[in-house]
């Protein structure tokens, strides 16, 4: 009795400690261009799409996204697209293989080029951002086709950006049997919607925060994100899929990207104060959790050509 | 037997063969470590027939890759190498491939600034001692392109008008280290130009050409000349052994003519 007691409060330690999927459960293969993507159910009805926690590389065919879908009784909800036309499609078609119900609508809850380049598999779906992300997406559509080709080249054939047509209607809807909250954001990017399925507490924060990966700072600002993150902890969120790093059944993520910009922001206005040259900044000893976090080496880099021009000036004395 | 025995000689035919390969590159190359075809060229056209030597003393930083090609940042160090007259940064696969020349006239043979990066290639400092030898050091950055033929954030907007000339800068007092103490002082400053390459359709070349720091009865400190690939709004920091004393002054031209400068403190 008293074993079975001891393994009882054992299981409810285990299920009370996060969770992180270690083992990645899909490797993309080039010879055959073919992601071999997975869904996840993260709850009744909601699943999670995985790709790798690393940067974009021909080896994981730039899928570094996490998308998801949600199977709500009456039509899918499709959680962001993917990186190609590729991806798209076999999103689609593992979304047939899961359920039979139709697609009837793709949210995308940024502008970056994964959230949104697998569209054309979804070009009879109303896909839906909001008019910042649009108006962003319309602007640097381009330029994403460009990297990404030359990034991952084989796998972005056929790749051409389809924009979303509709605006993301921000508030509470009950689609099928699902309660879904769109909640818009920014701090990440100019506009950074959520999607809070309230039926499951399952919340898709896209790029707001990043579980353990470097988050990317193309178009961040440091203050209104944090505020962000604030809110976001304030919100009755059982569990948070990010589009980037490993999914966990928890909401550590948004304390680990708190930590994160925090540091960023201590670490930047403390070199500009010393006179620190972006050289020396990109050598600062970054503290080890986050060295140990994927895709470090690529993304403090870009970390440091995005945010740190903004602390330098701040330093220097203007003269008129 | 007779497998592993032509198995042998067929690794032994491939390492005679890779190295001979490798002979015959770098000597098309001139020596060069990064085995650049272009290199030949680059020495003859910027640094003459004198000698020039590869030198480990020459300190290149720079990122691995360029997030923006439009604003790479390099820091170039010399501090080994004693009487430095000049120090010249060159970038292989520029269109334009002569960025800067900066003169340490009581300066530290230190410079850091940010350029334009057209595509990937070596970034190169030839440093020239007095004894009018090159000591050469350098940097790979890899790049997706586009820094030189592309137009600067201030043009496109057209906001460089109301900014062009605008100074900002600061002494940093205790700051660098110089032979292991934090004594060295360093010097930031920012000049607002867009920085025109000229490659750019419809746009001529704009740039700011010359800049000279000087203490405040006129002895010059630092000079530089600068051309089109140095990013738009350079930033550049200099640093010094002490800290210069008195007021110190830029004083600067573009090569339209226009007067730049104004107190750094």
């Amino acid at each position: 009795m008293r074993r079975l007691l001891s393994i009882a409060f054992l299981l409810v330690l285990l299920c009370a400690l996060p969770v992180f999927v270690t083992a990645q459960p899909i490797k993309a293969d080039a010879a055959t261009l073919d992601y071999h993507l997975s869904a996840r159910a993260v709850a009744p009805g909601v699943f999670v799409v995985e790709g790798a926690n690393a940067d974009f590389s021909v080896a994981n065919g730039c899928n570094i996204i996490n998308t998801g879908f949600i199977v709500t009784g009456n039509g899918v909800v499709v959680v962001n697209t993917g990186p190609s036309r590729r991806y798209g499609e076999q999103l689609r078609a593992l979304i047939g293989r899961t359920t039979s119900e139709p697609v009837v609508r793709v949210i995308h809850l940024n502008l970056h080029p994964d959230y949104f380049l697998g569209n054309q598999a979804f070009a009879d779906v109303p896909r839906a951002a909001t008019p910042v992300t649009r108006a962003g997406m319309q602007r640097e559509a381009k330029a994403y086709e460009d990297n990404l080709y030359r990034l991952c080249g084989e796998w972005m054939k056929g790749t051409e950006a389809l924009l979303p047509e509709t605006d993301a209607k921000t508030g509470v809807e009950r689609i099928g049997s699902h309660e879904v909250e769109l909640v818009e954001l920014r701090g990440h990017t100019d506009s950074d919607l959520l999607l809070f399925d309230r039926s499951s507490g399952v919340a898709f924060v896209g790029g707001l925060a990043f579980s353990r990966r470097i988050p990317t700072t193309p178009h961040a600002q440091i203050d209104t994100w944090q505020a962000s993150l604030n809110e976001l902890a304030g919100l009755r969120v059982r569990m948070i899929v990010t589009s980037h790093g490993v999914v966990s059944s928890d909401t550590t993520a948004i304390a680990l990207t708190q930590r994160y910009l925090a540091w960023i922001d201590t670490a930047f206005r403390a070199a500009a104060e010393r006179g620190d040259d972006m050289n020396d900044v990109l050598r600062l000893p970054v503290p080890n959790e986050f060295r140990q976090w994927a895709a470090f080496e690529t993304e403090y880099t870009r970390n440091v050509a995005n945010l740190y021009p903004r602390y330098e000036q701040a330093v220097l004395k203007p003269h008129p | 037997m007779s497998r592993l025995l032509s198995a042998a000689l067929a690794l032994v035919g491939t390492i005679l063969a890779t190295s001979s390969f490798a002979q015959s590159g770098a000597a098309s190359t001139g020596g060069d470590p990064f085995s650049s075809y272009q290199w030949p060229d680059l020495r003859r056209e910027f640094l003459g027939s004198g000698p020039v030597e590869f030198d480990a003393r020459v300190k290149v930083l720079a990122p691995a890759f360029a997030e923006d090609p439009m604003n790479v940042p390099i820091t170039v160090s010399a501090d080994g190498l004693g009487d430095v007259e000049m120090i010249t940064v060159l970038v292989d696969r520029n269109p334009i491939r002569k960025v800067l020349e900066y003169f340490p006239v009581v300066s530290l043979p230190r410079v850091s600034f940010r350029f334009k990066l057209e595509q990937a290639s070596p970034v190169r400092a030839a440093v020239k001692t007095r004894d009018g030898v090159w000591h050469v050091g350098g940097a790979l950055v890899d790049s997706s392109g586009g820094g030189c033929t592309a137009a600067g954030e201030t043009r496109r907007d057209g906001s460089w008008a109301r900014t062009l000339g605008a100074l900002s800068a600061r002494v940093f007092p205790h700051s660098v280290p110089v032979a292991g103490a934090d004594t060295g002082t360093r010097v930031r400053l920012r000049v607002m130009h867009p920085m025109d390459t000229g490659l750019v359709g419809g746009i001529p070349a704009f740039y700011v050409n010359h800049l000279s720091l000087r203490d405040d009865v006129g002895r010059e400190l630092v000079r530089i000349n600068t051309f089109e690939p140095v990013s738009e709004n350079p930033v550049f920091s200099f640093d010094f052994a002490e800290r210069p004393l008195g007021h110190l002054q830029l004083v600067g031209t573009d090569n339209n003519g226009n007067r730049l400068g104004g107190p750094v403190e």
